[in-house]
């Protein structure tokens, strides 16, 4: 294996009573950035920091760049990580917080200063080295933590939620930065959230996690296109879940909704009950019924300019969708009829 | 792994060639021959931590997979240890016990404390190696350290104090016959005084003073508090200075001053029997003169601990009652004060073991009344030395402290609903209803006034020739005890000089090695995770409910002689100081520490910096305060301890307090003043120095920043 992978065989961690982690096996390829996600308490930050070496395991081995580090001390191990609190060092300036770890290294004095300057480089902070972590503003503290990371040239960079401090905004800023110099460098990292925007817009690959196992892992793509789960489905990207009963199983499903006989032109492995995922915007609304169409009622119109939210009643239970923007939108207690191609929907286990 | 081997390795490899040397303490014709030597010429059972270092060089060198080296490391450190142990306590100055050999050798010296240390890290380096405490080799050995330290100083000495009290008499050697009749005898339980008789035991005497000392300082200490948090009262910083007071007083200055006031020839007493015929008499000399005192000493402590107690309440609860149309009385009484009521109840466990353990009051005012501190010191400096009596008084004493020591750990672990969650709570406390506020005004402003007068009476009495006798203005006190001569060169004539001079040398050593031990405890238990960190917890806090007097007696028994003979050095005091005033350190340590991040020393880990590295350059330089406040208070109780020190001090290492009480037994009350009142300047100067010192050391920081 090579430098900058990360390996968990059958990894877990207890707290005394509390799971943390089942055990759990899973790879992370050198020089991707892979994303933990998940909603809070699912065992993330619990992952993160066994790679990190905060926690030891309770069982299982962990390898980082092919070298076996389960009983391996944090100091020892060449990770470095970005904290949620971005935890500089308050009595220090700037510069003595990037430079902290090549110290401690017992680097040359003018190594120290040269790598350091480098870092803030790195991060747009040149001429900011002075000044004390309590004189600079979020997103600035957010670019000295991973300047600080950066520096030691680790090889696996650990992130843990560090955009849930800044303002939304800038959030999008400072990922686009992350995910730049993360492959600019050739870094692998491992970043952790609960935002699932936010893991498939920086993420080579996502590990979705739910009571403290993996629900699913693949490209942001794979999640939303092949969700193996309603959980999945209903976490990356919203969606519709309408209860069915499959009726053929094979290369094309037959399937009903609602006692009419449906046909997907998708592959399918056992019959009985199912979900069909539908995204908002695969919906369709039109005031007149068409062939197959759904009847439904508006519950609730929202015009958010860009695009329009509405909340249904249907027969199949309440649904949400999304439209482009038109003139005369649907108001409250509208009639309409729901249509959706049969090859945008999906189908999960029930 | 071969990188921490390595760093393990260093420490014994120097001690073995450097310092391997047992005795030389003590030994005339071979003084600094080492155990090496001695285990040569005769002194076999020396061997032993030799076998351990020697087989642990043996199990690295055999370069076998870690987790089988810190086994052998474990071992190999165990063997030296229980070798070492098992010679030192069986093979004492005078002779073995239980007569199994010809032998005898003198106490442990610094060679046998590094062999000791070193095997000590031998087996916490190999327990780091087995992947306890996330491999880390400095923590394990902190761990260590500390429970050595702990084991030796507070638990080994103890366990004399177990072992005296089944002396039988005349030294007819140990059994359980004696033990249970002496421990029960009346003349330590007797109730006699409550049912109209003249004469209570000890035990029953300090019971009873406890428990009103208990609630009189809760009661005050309450009525400030309120006044301080909930009143718009004008002089608030002198409330604060009164908070100070206790902790700058050395002992028997409160019971002088009152002596001074209610004596026999005290300024009261004379006033009203010039004034309206009354008697002179003696009540000052007995409960209610010794429970005054208390009350002056131990109400501020209450007021300290119970401002956190009511500024605890959270207001949005009494604003929550409020908008439910319950009057200011009502929402105090049904909402404030059954929150307050788990800080009420420590505030008076904290009086209760105060009280317990005082003991320069008692001896100064306690008169034929007499309770169980000073009776233990009596048994031990009294004409008829009975140390198997001192010890079951201490015994008994011990085991009241300590209860209230567990009550108060249960209360505050169960029932603190008035918790500081570290979230800005806004809003105001409610204020006080009328009545409520007259009443605390009406307790404390009186008592206030009293406390300040008590000291100004303290500096005022010094400048004068005999208090109650004979009041022009005289420096006569302060010339015979710090006199000094300017001829050929500066003398220090006066008397006090030399108690005053070494009980600042070891204040000053003391209170660094006590703040470190503290804040080195306090990391552990706030930053680390390992087995057993309940009952670590629990034994360094132990030394808090231990009166000094206990401690003082212990320390006697356990270190006048061999394997560890420390009586009658300085030493033993600056040891018996550490120890006290740990438990403060380790409290400090804990809050100041609980409020750093723990992300931040994460940080620096994962930065590639050690636990050693990370204290150091972090957390160490962001305790700042903490710290501070460690070393000045450790720094000040030094010098204002006296119930462990008087059994310790030795005519060449006297200290201050222990000159005082010589002074107060020869009714010499003038020096005895001026000599307190030089100390609380002392104090005084040496807290504010220590505040500019860090002061200055900010300031310089934001001048630097600015600079750039
Ligand atoms: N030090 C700890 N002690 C006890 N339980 C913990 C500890 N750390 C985490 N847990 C528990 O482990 C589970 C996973 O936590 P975590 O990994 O922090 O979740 P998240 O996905 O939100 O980051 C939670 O149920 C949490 O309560
Ligand atoms: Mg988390």
């Amino acid at each position: 294996m090579t430098r900058g992978s990360v390996r968990f065989e059958g990894v877990g961690k207890r707290f005394g009573k509390v799971t943390a982690l089942e055990p759990l096996t899973l790879d992370i390829a050198p020089g991707t950035l892979v994303t933990l996600l998940g909603p809070s308490g699912c065992g993330k930050t619990t992952t993160l920091r066994l790679i990190a070496g905060l926690e030891s395991a309770s069982e299982g081995r962990i390898l980082i760049g092919g070298h076996d580090v389960t009983h391996l001390a944090a100091t020892y191990r060449r990770v470095s990580m970005v904290f949620q609190s971005y935890a500089l060092f308050p009595h220090m300036t700037v510069l003595e917080n990037v430079a902290y770890g090549l110290r401690v290294k017992r680097l040359p004095k003018a190594d120290v200063q040269a790598q350091a300057e480098e870092g803030l480089a790195l991060v747009g902070l040149t001429g900011f080295g002075a000044r004390l972590p309590s004189e600079l503003s979020g997103g600035q503290q957010q670019r000295v933590a991973v300047a600080r990371a950066i520096v030691l040239e680790p090889e696996v960079l650990l992130l843990d939620e560090p955009l849930s401090n800044l303002d939304a905004k800038l959030r999008r800023h400072v990922r686009e930065e992350i995910r730049q110099i993360q492959q600019r460098l050739g870094l692998t990292a491992v970043y952790v959230t609960h935002d699932q925007e936010e893991a498939m817009a920086v993420s080579d690959r996502i590990i979705v996690m739910k009571n403290a196992e993996i629900a699913q892992e693949g490209s942001p793509h794979d999640l939303y296109d092949r969700p193996a789960s309603a959980f999945i489905a209903d976490f990356i990207g919203d969606a519709n879940l309408i209860d069915v009963e499959v009726t053929l199983a094979g290369a094309t499903t037959g399937l009903t909704l609602l006692d009419r006989p449906l046909t997907l032109p998708l592959a399918s492995i056992e019959t009985g009950p199912a979900k069909l995922v539908l995204r908002p915007h695969q919906l369709q609304l039109s005031a007149e019924p068409l062939p197959g169409s759904l009847p439904a009622e508006v519950r609730y119109a929202a015009w958010l300019g860009n695009q329009i939210q509405y909340t249904l009643d249907s027969a199949a239970g309440p649904l949400f969708a999304i439209t482009a923007p038109v003139a005369a939108p649907f108001r409250q207690g509208d009639s309409v009829h729901l249509t959706f191609a049969a090859s945008d929907a999906r189908l999960v286990r029930g | 792994m071969i990188g921490l081997a390595g760093y393990a390795l260093l420490p014994w490899y120097i001690s073995a060639g450097g310092f391997w040397s047992f005795g030389w303490l003590a030994a005339p014709l071979g003084a600094g021959s080492s155990a090496l030597v001695w285990a040569m010429s005769g002194r076999l059972w020396l061997v032993g931590p030799l076998l351990g270092l020697g087989f642990a060089a043996a199990v690295l060198a055999a370069r076998r997979p870690p987790l089988a080296t810190a086994r052998g490391l474990v071992a190999a450190g165990a063997l030296g240890l229980a070798t070492m142990l098992g010679q030192g306590l069986m093979i004492l100055g005078t002779g073995t016990r239980f007569g199994l050999a010809e032998a005898s050798q003198p106490g442990m010296g610094a060679g046998a404390f590094v062999t000791a240390a070193a095997l000590l890290f031998l087996i916490t380096t190999g327990i780091s190696g087995l992947g306890r405490g996330r491999g880390d080799a400095f923590v394990t050995g902190l761990v260590g350290l500390v429970v050595a330290l702990v084991a030796v100083f507070v638990f080994y000495p103890m366990a004399f104090i177990l072992i005296r009290a089944f002396e039988l008499k005349g030294g007819a050697g140990f059994g359980v016959s004696e033990f249970l009749p002496r421990f029960f005898a009346p003349e330590i339980w007797s109730v006699s005084c409550l049912g109209g008789g003249r004469w209570c035991g000890p035990a029953v005497n300090s019971l009873l003073l406890a428990l009103l000392t208990g609630a009189g300082t809760t009661l005050l200490g309450l009525a400030f508090a309120l006044i301080f948090t909930r009143t718009d009262f004008p002089a608030k910083r002198l409330l604060r200075v009164l908070t100070i007071l206790p902790i700058i007083t050395p002992p028997f200055v409160i019971g002088l001053a009152l002596i001074l006031l209610f004596g026999r020839a005290g300024t009261i007493t004379e006033f009203f029997a010039d004034a309206f015929g009354w008697e002179k008499t003696r009540w000052l000399y007995g409960f209610w003169g010794v429970w005054l005192a208390q009350m002056l000493s131990f109400a501020p402590i209450a007021f300290l601990v119970l401002i956190g107690v009511v500024e605890g309440v959270s207001p949005s609860m009494e604003e929550a009652s409020q908008t439910l149309n319950a009057t200011r009385w009502q929402t105090f009484r049904y909402v404030s004060l059954p929150l307050m009521r788990p800080g009420l109840a420590n505030a008076f466990l904290l009086g209760f073991i105060e009280s317990l353990a005082d003991f320069g009051n008692p001896l100064v005012l306690g008169g034929n009344f007499n309770v169980l501190s000073t009776d233990i010191y009596f048994a031990i400096v009294g004409t008829v030395a009975d140390p198997a009596k001192a010890a079951i008084l201490s015994m008994i004493l011990l085991a009241m402290t300590l209860s209230a020591f567990v009550l108060q750990r249960q209360w505050l672990g169960n029932k603190s609903y008035a918790t500081v969650t570290g979230k800005a709570d806004s809003g105001r406390h409610a204020a006080l209803s009328s009545g409520v506020r007259r009443a605390c005004y009406a307790l404390a402003l009186p008592w206030a006034a009293f406390t300040l007068a008590v000291y100004l009476l303290i500096v005022f009495g010094s400048f004068v020739k005999l208090w109650g006798y004979d009041h022009t203005f005289t420096l006569i006190h302060y010339k015979r005890a710090f006199g000094i001569i300017m001829r050929n060169g500066i003398h220090f004539t006066g008397a006090a000089w030399d108690s005053y001079f070494t009980t600042l040398t070891i204040s000053a050593i003391s209170a660094p090695l006590t703040a470190a031990v503290g804040l080195a405890t306090a990391y552990l238990l706030v930053r680390q995770n390992f087995i057993g960190k309940g009952a670590f917890e629990f034994s360094t806090m132990l030394s808090f409910a231990i009166p000094g007097t206990v401690i003082g007696v212990a320390y006697v028994m356990a270190f006048n002689f061999p394997p560890i003979e420390l009586t009658g050095t300085a030493l033993i005091l600056i040891i018996v100081f550490v120890f006290r005033n740990m438990p403060v350190g380790v409290r400090g340590g804990i809050a100041a520490m609980s409020q750093l991040d723990r992300s931040l020393d994460e940080a620096s880990i994962m930065l590639g910096a050690n636990s050693a590295t990370t204290l150091r350059r972090v957390i160490l330089p962001l305790l700042g305060p903490a710290i501070l406040a460690a070393l000045t208070y450790s720094f000040v109780r030094a010098i204002t301890s006296v119930s462990a020190v008087i059994f310790l001090v030795s005519a060449r290492h006297n200290m201050a307090t222990a000159f005082i009480v010589g002074r107060v037994e020869n009714n010499e009350f003038g020096i005895a003043i001026a000599y307190a009142t030089v100390l609380i300047v002392t104090m005084l100067a040496a807290i504010l120095a220590l505040q500019a010192l860090i002061g200055r050391r900010r300031l310089r920081r934001t001048d630097r920043v600015e600079a750039h």
